[in-house]
């Protein structure tokens, strides 16, 4: 991680259901905050690369998520989906201290292919 | 004039010969089997499958009554062949019914041997041979107990692996210092016995007992030292004797065996004989692969070709336990002029050793590893001189020659000869030539053709191989169809062993079933979920994580993210009140589109999210519940006016609509159930295309199941006629439990029944009064932990944080 994080603090890890998510609400994107069965947290746009479904609302397993809509599957870690056609949706940083879940809400940003 | 061939026993070895005559597209016989056991050819060797819960009968039957049919062989089941008369060349059954023969074939396998010590015949004492006696150790099973099983050899350890899957207490006793001496050495007898005492079976070797203790029923065992063991259950299984009585009373050459020739004749030329009743050679085999070597050879011969002979086999064995991989072949015993190579990781649980007799292999045991079998096979079989790769042959094929292979190549490097199923001697070129000219896709259909992998299954990644070298990326490897990437295991193989194993969480499962992803998939996960759900209810405990949005948050999602919301309206009737309240919903939240379904309900489109407690408040208050309209469960009971209003109509079809969606509603099923009454069979509403429907008639109640009107259009099949509103009631509860239990996730009633047997429902549910009141009890017992209307939960606040976002974002932090 090169840049410098500007941390806002969200809620308890134990508010967000393990294998789940919560939802940040910005005037500007809605952000997923999953929490997995190792207790990992990730941040992702909540907003399938393919056609826009709620990945907060799609089964979290391992460190992936399958939207609810047709099931494109998508890499938490760094956002791309796991399906033919490279797609991506835009990840944030989150950290976990004490107990707590602290997100960056600016988008990491992909190194240049 | 066709001649009368005439066939004792329909085991395995029978049946695979005259597989083999009518592969050769010989139609010189009339062929008469008689049967003992009252039931078709089933794979012998699949017994301890079914005995663990693994497999069911259904499952491990060879030849089903069509293929006798089909090749018009006169099968006679449950009859006993009691005298050959030889003069006269006629065989006579036990009531005295005469059939003449020109050529007999006697295939009358062996008889477990049971030890002649005080107490043998007391009730609870069994052998482990034949389908009647995985039913009695079932029966036994169910009740509980302490088992003990006499004999640690291979029939004696499935056995025990069966029966503490089933649930027992079980104790191995075993003569000898060591388990499977016979096919193992006392290193690899070590480690198979640590790994089954680990397992929680009790293994006392070097135990000779002297009586059976009880009255009646078996109560105990006493060895000769003079411990007394508590026993419920007593299974013998020390070994199997062939059985020649009838051979020897018609006056054939007999020893241990009956004494055969090459050709496999008896004594007398018009009699040959197959089976585990053969002495070739001075040996009797007990395995299947030189059954069916000689099975081969009589079809050929009766077929006109006397070149082929049976010149004796090298038999190999495994252990069909899961999770125990073990092979022994050929013959291990110390001597001079032998060398053993040895690689052993205990940590690991691996051991392996090959006997050499002039830089030839004669004998290979492999414990923990057995990925090489197959290759030691063969340098066995063919001789092959190894002296050059010596120093690398214990690490496997893939060690020899410059880098490892993958295992596709290793697959690919065999040649043609190379055997790969040794059940049924079916060589790599036989599978790839007949792919390539039959255009077959799946291992199912290798099956059919060549029978590679259709008896114990061990081949089966092989032949996957062959499928896949041979097709490249066309061969779909879905059939068999695993669950799912996370698993090779099939559903119906979960759903069994979920049962058998009583594994009652998500975890357990994936731990015990050696799920290859630590968390499972989008797809295996809520077939989990439903498969622990109806098989254990009240006990466990549904896993939200796991289910599909729509099922976690009792709403279908819409493809603008919103819900779609449909109250329950019992039978299709609705009321003022009703319709008052659900247009005041609309309007208060500003649902933009209301529209009748085709299951008779009204649906409210477009609900935001965050509204969608507020308005199953309202629709509660208004009296209504959740319709279910996302559930693989009960959809809709789709109803006529009946009686009350139409001058057709024969009895209440709304009032029984009614009952009966009151009855099924808030049930999980593998995947969605319709169902529809119609009043007379005009069927307004459209019952023979539900899942199940009721036509009412003049004398009753017509029922329908299997029918689907979706990606698949299918009319209904009957499952029968009933005269009262409760036999309704109680047909289909049973019909919807047996679903239950039986269908794949996301399986509709008419695939799981097509998959079944459409009369095996009816014979389970129609026929059969015990199961289907059973059936129907389970339903209702079920039913009490599922019958809670899910908005209530939510609105009393059940899993608010899914509703709710985490508090906004302030702009500034955001900045």
């Amino acid at each position: 991680m090169t840049k410098e994080n500007n941390w806002v603090e969200l809620c308890q890890l134990s508010e967000i259901p393990e294998r789940g998510c919560r939802v940040v609400v910005t005037d500007e994107i809605k952000i997923a905050i999953f929490r997995t069965h190792t207790d990992d947290v990730y941040a992702i746009e909540d907003k399938c690369p393919h056609l826009g479904g709620a990945l907060s609302e799609g089964i979290v397993h391992g460190a992936q998520v399958t939207c609810p809509l047709h099931n494109l599957v998508i890499n938490l870690v760094n956002g791309e989906a796991l399906g033919p056609e490279p797609m991506c949706v835009k990840s944030f940083d989150v950290k976990k201290e004490d107990g707590k879940v602290y997100l960056d809400l600016v988008p990491v940003k992909k190194e240049a292919a | 004039m066709k001649k009368k061939l005439v066939v004792i026993g329909n085991g395995m070895a029978a049946g695979h010969m005259l597989e083999e005559l009518f592969d050769r597209g010989n139609t010189d016989y009339d062929v008469t089997i008689f049967g003992k056991e009252p039931r078709v050819n089933y794979n012998r060797m699949m017994l301890s499958p079914v005995l663990s819960g693994e497999k069911k009968y259904e499952e491990i039957i060879i030849h089903d009554e069509e293929w006798y049919k089909t090749n018009n062989v006169d099968l006679r089941t449950g009859v006993n062949i009691s005298k050959i008369d030889r003069e006269n060349k006629k065989v006579i059954d036990d009531d005295g019914n005469e059939t003449s023969y020109d050529k007999l074939l006697i295939a009358t396998g062996s008889y477990p041997f049971i030890i002649p010590v005080v107490g043998h015949k007391l009730k609870g004492v069994v052998s482990f041979r034949d389908l009647d006696d995985v039913d009695l150790m079932q029966e036994a099973a169910n009740r509980g107990g302490k088992a003990i099983v006499i004999g640690g050899g291979l029939l004696g350890l499935e056995a025990a692996a069966g029966l503490q899957m089933q649930g027992m207490d079980v104790t191995v006793l075993h003569l000898m210092p060591t388990l499977m001496e016979r096919q193992l050495d006392s290193a690899a007898a070590y480690l198979l016995e640590k790994e089954i005492e680990q397992r929680g079976i009790k293994v006392i070797t070097r135990a000779n007992t002297e009586k059976i203790i009880g009255d009646e029923h078996v109560e105990a065992i006493r060895l000769d030292d003079g411990r007394e063991l508590e026993a419920d259950l007593v299974v013998m299984a020390v070994g199997i004797r062939p059985e020649v009585k009838l051979a020897a009373e018609a006056g054939l050459m007999v020893n241990r065996g009956i004494l055969a020739s090459d050709h496999l004749q008896t004594s007398d030329p018009d009699i040959l004989t197959v089976g585990e009743c053969v002495e070739h050679g001075s040996e009797c085999y007990g395995l299947v692969a030189p059954l069916y070597e000689m099975a081969k050879v009589i079809a050929a011969n009766l077929d006109g070709d006397m070149s082929a002979k049976y010149t004796g086999s090298v038999t190999s064995t495994k252990l069909k336990v899961t999770g125990i991989d073990l092979f022994s072949i050929g013959d291990f015993a110390e001597d001079e002029g032998r060398e053993g190579i040895i690689l052993r990781d205990a940590a690991g649980g691996i051991y392996k050793r090959l006997i050499l007799e002039d830089n030839k292999l004669v004998g290979a045991v492999l414990y923990g590893e057995t990925g090489d079998s197959t290759w030691f096979t063969q340098l066995l079989r063919e001789g092959t001189d190894i002296s050059e790769m010596r120093e690398t042959v214990i690490f496997g094929q893939n060690f020899q020659g410059g880098p490892p292979l993958d295992p596709m190549a290793a697959v690919a490097a065999l040649p043609d000869e190379a055997e790969i199923c040794g059940c049924n001697g079916v060589c790599k070129g036989k599978i790839v030539s007949a792919i390539k000219e039959k255009g077959l896709s799946s291992v199912d259909d290798v099956r059919v053709h060549t029978k590679a992998s259709a008896s114990c299954g061990t081949c089966t990644n092989l032949v996957e191989q062959l499928l896949s070298l041979s097709l490249g990326d066309s061969f779909n490897p879905n059939a068999p169809k695993p669950m799912c990437p996370c698993t090779p295991l099939e559903h119906g193989d979960v759903r069994r062993l979920i049962v058998a194993k009583e594994l009652k969480s998500i975890p357990a499962v994936m731990q015990e079933l050696e799920w290859e992803t630590s968390c499972g998939c989008a797809k295996c996960r809520p077939a989990l979920n439903y498969y622990l759900l109806s098989t254990w209810p009240g006990e466990y405990v549904d896993d939200n994580q796991s289910r599909f949005v729509n099922e976690r948050l009792h709403a279908n999602i819409q493809k603008d993210g919103t819900y779609s919301v449909v109250p329950r309206m019992w039978g299709g009737i609705t009321s003022p009140e009703e319709l008052r309240a659900i247009a005041d919903v609309a309007d208060k939240y500003k649902i933009p589109t209301v529209k009748v379904t085709g299951g008779q309900r009204i649906d409210l489109l477009g609900v935001k999210k965050e509204d969608l407690t507020d308005v199953w408040a309202d629709l509660n208050n208004a009296g209504m519940i959740s319709g279910h309209a996302y559930a693989k469960g009960l959809r809709t009971v789709k109803t006529c006016v009946g009686k009350d209003w139409c001058r057709f109509g024969t009895q209440d079809s709304t009032g029984l609509g009614i009952k009966l969606e009151r009855t099924l509603w808030g049930s999980w099923t593998p995947a969605k159930v319709k169902l529809a009454v119609s009043g007379c069979p005009r069927n307004c509403s459209e019952a023979t295309c539900k899942d199940v429907g009721v036509i009412c008639v003049d004398s009753g109640y017509e029922l329908h199941f299997g029918g689907a009107a979706g990606l698949d259009i299918k009319g209904t099949e009957i499952l029968c006629n009933v005269t009262t509103e409760d036999e309704v009631m109680e047909y289909t509860t049973a019909l919807i439990q047996l679903y239950r239990e039986e269908g794949y996730y996301l399986e509709r009633i008419y695939k799981w029944a097509k998959r079944v047997g459409f009369d095996r429902v009816r014979e389970v549910i129609v026929d059969d009064e015990e199961q289907r009141k059973t059936l129907s009890k389970r339903f209702y017992h079920a039913q009490q932990f599922l019958q809670i209307d899910p908005w209530k939960e939510f609105v009393d606040g059940k899993d608010a944080h899914e509703f709710a976002p985490i508090k906004p974002i302030p702009l500034e932090a955001a900045q």
